[in-house]
């Protein structure tokens, strides 16, 4: 029996009931995840991290969000009232909703129903989530718009161009999964994937190019460039305070932790347990899976939260760069290549045709690499002409010294 | 007679919630001011048709509709319509006269064609085949006859887009005569010309300690203003300020001496 099956005859009370503990799941998420983030960046700085209020500072981010609350809400005068008020709303509703097709457990026994907790089951669920990615951005873009002044729309401009571009990615390498799967639903492709590997090892170019696009897709360092606190101020939110703000807050970590769930489902095997483990998918009459969803979302979210603690930000015409000369032909071959050996593999008997093939994409592959190192090794070594001496006094270079004063001990260099 | 349409339940309380709204929003496209607000409202329009292929069964049709026209289509509108005219309002008065009668003819014309034609087409007509086109699942379905059948002018159509895209392109490239320097070139030129004297950046504006503003030359040691501190757009706006009013030789700096 699937999922689909499963969830077709729950009563409406079901239904509800999970709509609310997906809204009730994903705020608590987002509230333990900011202190989470906190407390391991810090820790990645040799700081303490917020350790106040409640035990290890667990409420913290509690109390940040009562104190957001209430403070004043402010509109600029040049603002457009209604897209400004409308924006936030957008913004935090489309994070929300991706979640509705997201399977976090196996079959279970709720409340004497035997269900998935998974809100619906469409058979296009993968593309439900993208498009409701789309309209996320609305959110952003017209926040940057409609707060009339010069930082937000920059911010906004640059995010509409960055989840464009990134979304193109995105979709290509979920291609490869679609292809392997045969389906386009979350479950199935959670399914699918109990009969071979996961996915993130079958497919691993696909799953890396994911995990990238999904960074950029959700506006997090090194691709904040909508927010970009040294150049923009706070790009697209720089207008927004009180509740309005928190709402993009909010927007901001569910929308992580979907696109990290998403990850989940589509390269690391799901509510499944890893392999080797099997046998705990049955404790707690198959709520275990729960926790094994969680770990594994919880494991892309520190990788978010290790990206930011580690790598600048990126410039912008680099990170545009990046997008369209790299990842989108990159995921274009791949799928050449999938397509090709899935193609080989169902319709040939033998071996040696897909061993043959993957041979030929290895060979190609290190071609057009050493052809690239060839290429920059040339570029780099352009001689430059020495500079005239200036007309000023500086220290002597390192290479004129030729008596230094040392220790009785190393003197080795005269 | 038998009842035209059946819609009962859920799906008639979604069509005569969203329905209302999506017609609302229509003629609010054609009637608002602001051109953003319009897109705005175009953009709901065609996220109430994707929910209305979505609760019809077609659920590929209504997400790809979301991603591709609400997403993309609509977002490089908007794109534009924000950098074009940020605040731009359409202007009513009629530049050529004549024109409105005509563009009224022509769009009571072309709705009245396509209410007969699908009025026609669908109403007191049972839909048939829908199961059989489904059997194998509809994104399937579609893509055995997107692939097989209609392969060609599938094809067709792509390669008619791709040449709009490289065109549209080609007409807003603009050629650079130089290859614009990278920072890395940037850097290394400072240091390699002439002077040493701008190596590590030119001077920042204001005068220490008194006033910090971009506006406000900086002072050199020697008390005279220095005018690489300051923007040249700054400059060319005449936006900027005497710096000498903040020397320190103009200002009372007499301290009070604490007993």
């Amino acid at each position: 029996m699937n999922n689909a099956t499963l969830l077709l005859d729950d009563p409406g009370w079901i239904i509800t009931l999970k709509a609310l503990i997906v809204f009730v799941v994903c705020v608590f998420l987002t509230i333990m995840s900011v202190w989470g983030e906190r407390r391991i960046v810090a820790r990645m700085q040799m700081r303490v991290g917020p350790n106040r209020v409640g035990k290890f500072g667990l409420i913290q981010a509690l109390a940040d969000g009562v104190k957001l609350a209430l403070k004043e809400d402010l509109i600029p005068a040049a603002a457009d009232k209604v897209v400004f008020i409308i924006a936030p709303i957008i913004s935090a509703t489309a994070a929300f909703m991706a979640f509705a097709v997201m399977p976090l457990t196996g079959p279970v026994n709720f409340f004497g129903e035997e269900t998935v907790m998974q809100l619906t089951d469409l058979p296009v669920g993968v593309l439900y989530v993208l498009a409701i990615a789309s309209v996320g951005v609305y959110g952003i873009v017209l926040a940057g718009w409609s707060s009339g002044s010069t930082y937000p729309l920059l911010g906004g401009l640059r995010s509409s161009a960055q989840v464009i571009s990134y979304e193109i990615a995105m979709g290509l390498s979920l291609v490869a999964v679609f292809i392997y799967s045969g389906s386009m639903s979350t479950s199935a492709i959670v399914q699918a994937q109990q009969d071979t590997w996961w996915y993130g090892l079958v497919l691993f170019p696909s799953f890396v190019i994911y995990a990238i696009s999904m960074v950029g897709e959700t506006n997090r360092a090194p691709f904040d460039l909508a927010e970009a606190e040294g150049e923009l101020v706070g790009g697209f939110h720089t207008e927004y305070s009180s509740l309005k703000f928190a709402l993009f807050f909010l927007a901001e970590y569910v929308n992580i932790i979907a696109v990290s769930a998403l990850a989940t489902t589509l390269f690391l095997g799901g509510y499944h347990a890893i392999p080797g483990l099997g046998f705990t998918e049955q404790w707690l009459g198959g709520w275990f899976t729960l926790i094994w969803f969680f770990i594994k979302v919880l494991f892309f979210f520190f990788i978010f939260v290790w990206l930011r603690g580690t790598l600048p930000r990126l410039r912008y015409d680099q990170f545009m760069q990046f997008g369209w000369k790299v990842l989108i032909p990159v995921s274009l071959l791949w799928i050449l290549v999938v397509a090709t050996l899935r193609i080989i593999s169902t319709t040939s008997q033998s071996r040696v045709v897909t061993f043959g093939f993957a041979g030929v994409v290895v060979l190609v592959v290190l071609g057009i690499s050493t052809a690239f190192e060839n290429s920059k090794n040339k570029r780099t070594s352009v001689v430059h002409p020495e500079p005239a001496a200036p007309d000023f006094a500086v220290p002597s270079l390192p290479s004129e010294i030729t008596t230094i004063n040392v220790s009785q001990q190393g003197g080795d260099r005269g | 007679m038998q009842p035209l349409l059946t819609i009962q339940g859920p799906e008639a309380a979604l069509f005569w919630i969203l329905a209302p709204l999506s017609v609302a929003a229509a003629l609010g496209m054609l009637l608002v001011k602001k051109a953003v607000h319009s897109a705005l409202l175009l953009a709901w329009v065609m996220i109430t048709l994707a929910i209305f292929y979505i609760a019809q069964g077609a659920a590929f049709l209504g997400v790809v509709q979301v991603i591709v026209y609400t997403g993309a289509v609509m977002m490089l509108f908007l794109f534009i319509l924000m950098l074009v005219g940020v605040d731009s309002s359409d202007s009513l008065t009629e530049t050529i006269t004549g024109l409105r009668p005509i563009a009224i003819t022509a769009a009571v014309g072309l709705g009245g064609l396509l209410v007969s034609l699908l009025g026609r087409a669908t109403l007191g007509r049972e839909p048939v085949g829908l199961e059989a086109a489904n059997a194998s699942g509809n994104v399937e379905g579609l893509a055995a006859l997107l692939f097989s059948t209609y392969v060609f002018p599938f094809e067709v159509v792509s390669a008619l887009l791709i040449t709009a895209a490289l065109g549209a392109m080609v007409l807003a490239h603009h050629q650079r005569t130089n290859p614009r320097p990278s920072q890395r070139e940037q850097a290394i030129n400072r240091f390699r010309s002439g002077s040493l004297a701008g190596a590590a950046g030119l001077p920042g504006p204001g005068v220490f300690a008194r006033h910090n503003a971009v506006d406000v030359p900086a002072l050199l040691p020697d008390g005279t203003p220095a005018p690489s501190s300051i923007s040249a757009t700054l400059k060319a706006r005449g936006n900027v300020l005497d710096s000498g009013q903040f020397q320190l030789d103009n200002v009372d700096t007499t301290v009070v001496e604490e007993k």
